[in-house]
């Protein structure tokens, strides 16, 4: 039990898909003024993207969920495989950070419960009940309440309430 | 030109460039695109003595968290920046007709603007209706995310373009969960309180 509160400890924190010696490094390199401005700016697009390709959209949820159109399915898929094929990109072409690290994606844990994968069949689904229910994800969340859709500011905050209440019942929850 | 870049953007347009945000941020700072995170990096932001947070929340988050809730600020103001250039779409009137026939059903009035007004609004939130889409919906959100290690981002995009078996699973879950609020508890829930709250 105690490996598996070890495990999350890092989740969130050591976000730097490089060798784990060169984390300290990286996150430093990276920290810079230049650097900040550029998550920001992928943020904006990020934000932008939600809500005009309509992902942020409830109604859109919906139409996922109920298999009516290919809207959601085209975005998500095409994301994975344009993603999916700059990955190999990067490895192909051993593509470094721009302050010079190798780039080594950290492979997601199985985790340590009797059943294997218990926290992703588990969570993922707790998740999904919530995704459908407030037809928005962590993300579009941040989008529509730049867009003026203010009550999902309180959305958040149940969203944060959630975190702390994972946060406090962790170790009783089979991972 | 205007007129077309208010419409909803087609999926070949957007899905692509979502999808370049993961080389983007691996590039700039060797950083996974994954936005739940910052939902914990929130909770450890909450200025209260450690001794009133959960271990799981005494972290420098600071030092590991900034560069996501810069990101994350960029969402926001992404959303204010289209709303407020491109007016925000009006998607009820863009999905299906099946969609919006199955939703009419449920006792949903408003099938036009971004999200329906019978659920989405500050009046609501104090009904029944409301407090399970907002409040509940967002808790087990913030709660799923977390327990699974990722939401859509971490894992459907960020996991799967990665070929990571982990995330497969919790994609699955995702939709496991979706679909039963969707199929099963939204044709019980949702006509009852839509029906009765006016």
């Amino acid at each position: 039990m105690s490996g598996a509160v070890e495990v999350l400890d890092y989740e969130c924190v050591d976000t730097e898909q490089v060798p784990a010696p060169l984390r300290d490094a990286a996150l430093e390199g990276a920290s810079t003024g230049p650097a900040m401005l550029a998550y920001f700016a992928a943020g904006v697009l990020l934000g932008v993207l939600f809500v005009q390709s309509e992902v942020a959209s409830w109604f859109r949820i919906q139409e996922m969920f109920r298999f009516q159109s290919w809207h959601m399915y085209g975005i998500i898929g095409s994301a994975v495989v344009v993603a999916a094929l700059s990955l190999w990109v990067i490895r192909r072409w051993n593509v470094r950070t721009l302050h010079g690290e190798p780039i080594e994606l950290t492979p997601k844990e199985w985790g340590t419960g009797r059943v294997r994968g218990a926290r992703y069949w588990l969570g993922g689904s707790v998740f999904g009940l919530g995704w459908a229910l407030i037809g928005a994800c962590p993300g579009p969340m941040f989008a529509l309440v730049g867009s003026g859709l203010g009550v999902m500011a309180a959305g958040l905050l149940a969203a944060m309430a959630g975190t702390w209440t994972y946060g406090l019942v962790q170790r009783f929850l089979p991972h | 030109m205007r007129t077309l870049l208010s419409g909803p953007w087609p999926w070949y347009v957007a899905g692509p460039l979502i999808g370049l945000i993961v080389p983007l941020l691996l590039v700039v700072g060797g950083k996974l695109f994954g936005i739940s995170s910052n939902l914990r990096h929130l909770c450890a932001a909450v200025p209260l003595p450690d001794a009133a947070k959960p271990a799981f929340l005494r972290y420098n988050w600071r030092r590991n968290g900034a560069w996501n809730l810069v990101f994350a600020l960029g969402i926001v103001v992404g959303g204010w920046l289209a709303s407020a250039t491109l007016g925000v779409p009006d998607v009820g009137a863009h999905i299906s007709e099946a969609t919006r026939a199955d939703l009419g059903a449920l006792g949903i009035t408003s099938l036009s603007g971004y999200a329906p007004a019978d659920l989405f609004s500050w009046s609501s939130l104090s009904s029944p209706v409301g407090l399970v889409i907002v409040v509940v919906g967002g808790f087990l959100v913030g709660f799923g995310a977390r327990w699974a290690g990722g939401c859509t981002s971490g894992h459907a995009i960020s996991g799967l373009a990665s070929l990571q078996v982990p995330s497969l699973v919790a994609v699955i879950g995702f939709f496991a969960g979706g679909l039963l609020v969707t199929h099963v508890l939204y044709p019980v829930l949702l006509p009852r309180l839509l029906g009765g709250g006016s």
